[in-house]
């Protein structure tokens, strides 16, 4: 049994106010791939992810992660398996310092204190943020506070990395060392995100979502490539795949800016 | 809006000196746990009128602030928000107690006064002993000692959550505050007709907020146990705070020093 593959089948939910959040989702995600989920505010995203491990369970069909569904009763398995990084990351730090909020997870499973602070600090370090680590969080910079809301996630060794918003609110810089650090991990990544541009350096393959339903799967370069597409799905091609407003001024095909 | 945004530093003020690493916060949590109850144990059982025997309490505290590093005007602050309390409880006494207790030659001074100073002094140590105890162990490290104490973790958890929820709650209403202000720069304060839908604003808000950081807690493997790592080995040190101040709390409540010395200082002079 490999946990890295995710398969949804026939994925419906409904809110407890009788929104239909997602109609009949399906797809099946295998080892180490990089998916990106796009699609506006409110189609869908947030809720499809928190199906991923179990903080929404579904109204109808199923989710399983390397063959196991995600039950109440499997979800301490599925939940060291899948890392769910929050959309803000002030809603996962919560401890005084950087360190317990890392230690956390692996406490929670019991780990040996010795196993617990060579992971802890291994995560940090794979963040680059081990000098912050008896900061307390709320001192962070924005950047920063991202880089350890995954470095809390890392220190618990999933095999599947689920990510809301990751470059949200991030400064450039930030955002540029968020994207060089995605790229380095070797887990299955699925992130959903408003930044296309993000998407398409990261994500091989992108699914849309519109009204909670897929409207697309495919690799995300033939996803932007389709104008068609994005016009009904409410989207644009990313920033660098648009023509440079400067480089084609005087140009007639050139639009507004 | 500087005073709720002053009061939220102030939470974070005593983490952040939790953080320290003088000999004081080095120390086991449970011995400074149980030192510190021991001392409000024999702080509260002095009598109405024991003010100057229980004078000599008063080095504990200073002693901790000076080895913990801990500035006493943020401490200070925080006693004076709950001083009403303590001031309610006992200012009547001046009025129905009007005996003579201390006579000078050239003053008299009532039991009333006397048992109200008491009161007053037994507030200002027992609450100094708290906020010290949290500003040199940390709410986990206190957390950890009363789960060493067999106590349920339900109750240890709803301590936690409650010192956690205190700093989100501030942070809504900072919030909310600043925008309200914003928008109505005639006004001073949050005008009464707005009172209701702020208020369920703030509470709907948390809530949503505590939320999302409960299921990011159930994220990561959460199942009802704080874990805060385990806990230090107990040293000579830690035997010797316990013993050392415990004896002293108890020379104080049965030995009335400041009598003692008196007699001894009277006794010398003649």
């Amino acid at each position: 049994m490999s946990h890295h593959i995710i398969e949804v089948k026939n994925l419906d939910y409904v809110y407890p106010d009788g929104k239909q959040a997602l109609k009949n989702i399906s797809f099946r995600i295998t080892h180490g791939e990089s998916v990106g989920i796009i699609g506006l505010n409110g189609a869908g995203k947030s809720t499809l992810l928190m199906h991923l491990n179990g903080v929404l369970f579904p109204t109808g069909g199923e989710v399983s992660i390397g063959e196991v569904a995600v039950r109440k009763s499997t979800l301490p398995v599925i939940r060291q398996h899948v890392g769910f990084i929050f959309q803000n990351p002030d809603d996962q730090l919560f401890m005084s310092t950087v360190y317990d909020d890392v230690a956390f997870g692996p406490r929670n499973y019991k780990l040996p204190e010795n196993e617990v602070e060579k992971r802890v600090l291994s995560a940090l370090d794979t963040v680059g943020i081990a000098h912050l680590r008896n900061r307390p969080p709320y001192k962070l910079s924005e950047g920063e506070k991202r880089s350890a809301a995954i470095a809390s996630i890392l220190s618990m060794s999933p095999d599947i990395l689920v990510m809301d918003e990751p470059s949200s609110s991030l400064d450039p810089s930030s955002r540029r060392r968020l994207i060089k650090l995605l790229h380095s991990f070797k887990h299955t990544r699925i992130i959903a995100s408003h930044d296309l541009d993000m998407v398409l350096e990261i994500c091989e393959r992108t699914i849309v979502i519109k009204d909670g339903e897929i409207l697309a799967d495919d690799s995300t370069l033939k996803i932007f490539q389709n104008e068609e597409l994005l016009t009904i799905s409410g989207l644009e091609k990313p920033f660098c795949m648009q023509k440079c407003p400067v480089c084609s001024a005087g140009k007639s095909d050139m639009e507004p800016v | 809006m500087p005073t709720i945004a002053e009061s939220l530093n102030n939470i974070r003020l005593l983490d952040e000196l939790s953080g320290q690493a003088t000999p004081v916060h080095r120390l086991h949590p449970l011995t400074k746990l149980l030192t510190t109850l021991s001392f409000l144990v024999v702080t509260v059982s002095f009598g109405k009128y024991d003010l100057s025997a229980m004078l000599p309490l008063i080095i504990y505290p200073v002693a901790l602030m000076i080895t913990g590093d801990i500035p006493f005007t943020p401490l200070f602050k925080r006693m004076l928000i709950i001083s009403p309390l303590a001031i309610g409880l006992g200012i009547f006494n001046p009025f129905f107690d009007r005996e003579p207790l201390i006579i000078l030659p050239w003053l008299q001074i009532s039991g009333g006064w006397v048992s109200f100073t008491v009161i007053m002094l037994k507030f200002v140590l027992t609450v100094l002993a708290a906020l010290i105890l949290v500003a040199t162990t940390g709410i986990t490290g206190i957390a950890s000692a009363l789960r060493a104490l067999r106590i349920p973790k339900i109750f240890v958890m709803q301590l936690i959550l409650t010192y956690r929820y205190i700093a989100l709650l501030l942070e809504e209403v900072a919030r909310i505050l600043l925008a309200y202000s914003l928008r109505s720069p005639f006004s001073r304060g949050v005008h009464f007709s707005a009172w209701g839908s702020l208020s369920g604003q703030l509470l709907i808000k948390t809530h949503l907020r505590a939320q999302r950081v409960y299921e990011s807690m159930l994220c990561r493997g959460f199942a009802g146990e704080y874990n805060t790592g385990s806990l230090k080995r107990f040293s000579l040190l830690d035997l010797a705070y316990f013993t050392g101040f415990t004896l002293f709390f108890i020379t104080v409540r049965y030995g009335n020093i400041p009598v003692r010395i008196g007699a001894l200082i009277t006794d010398l002079i003649k």
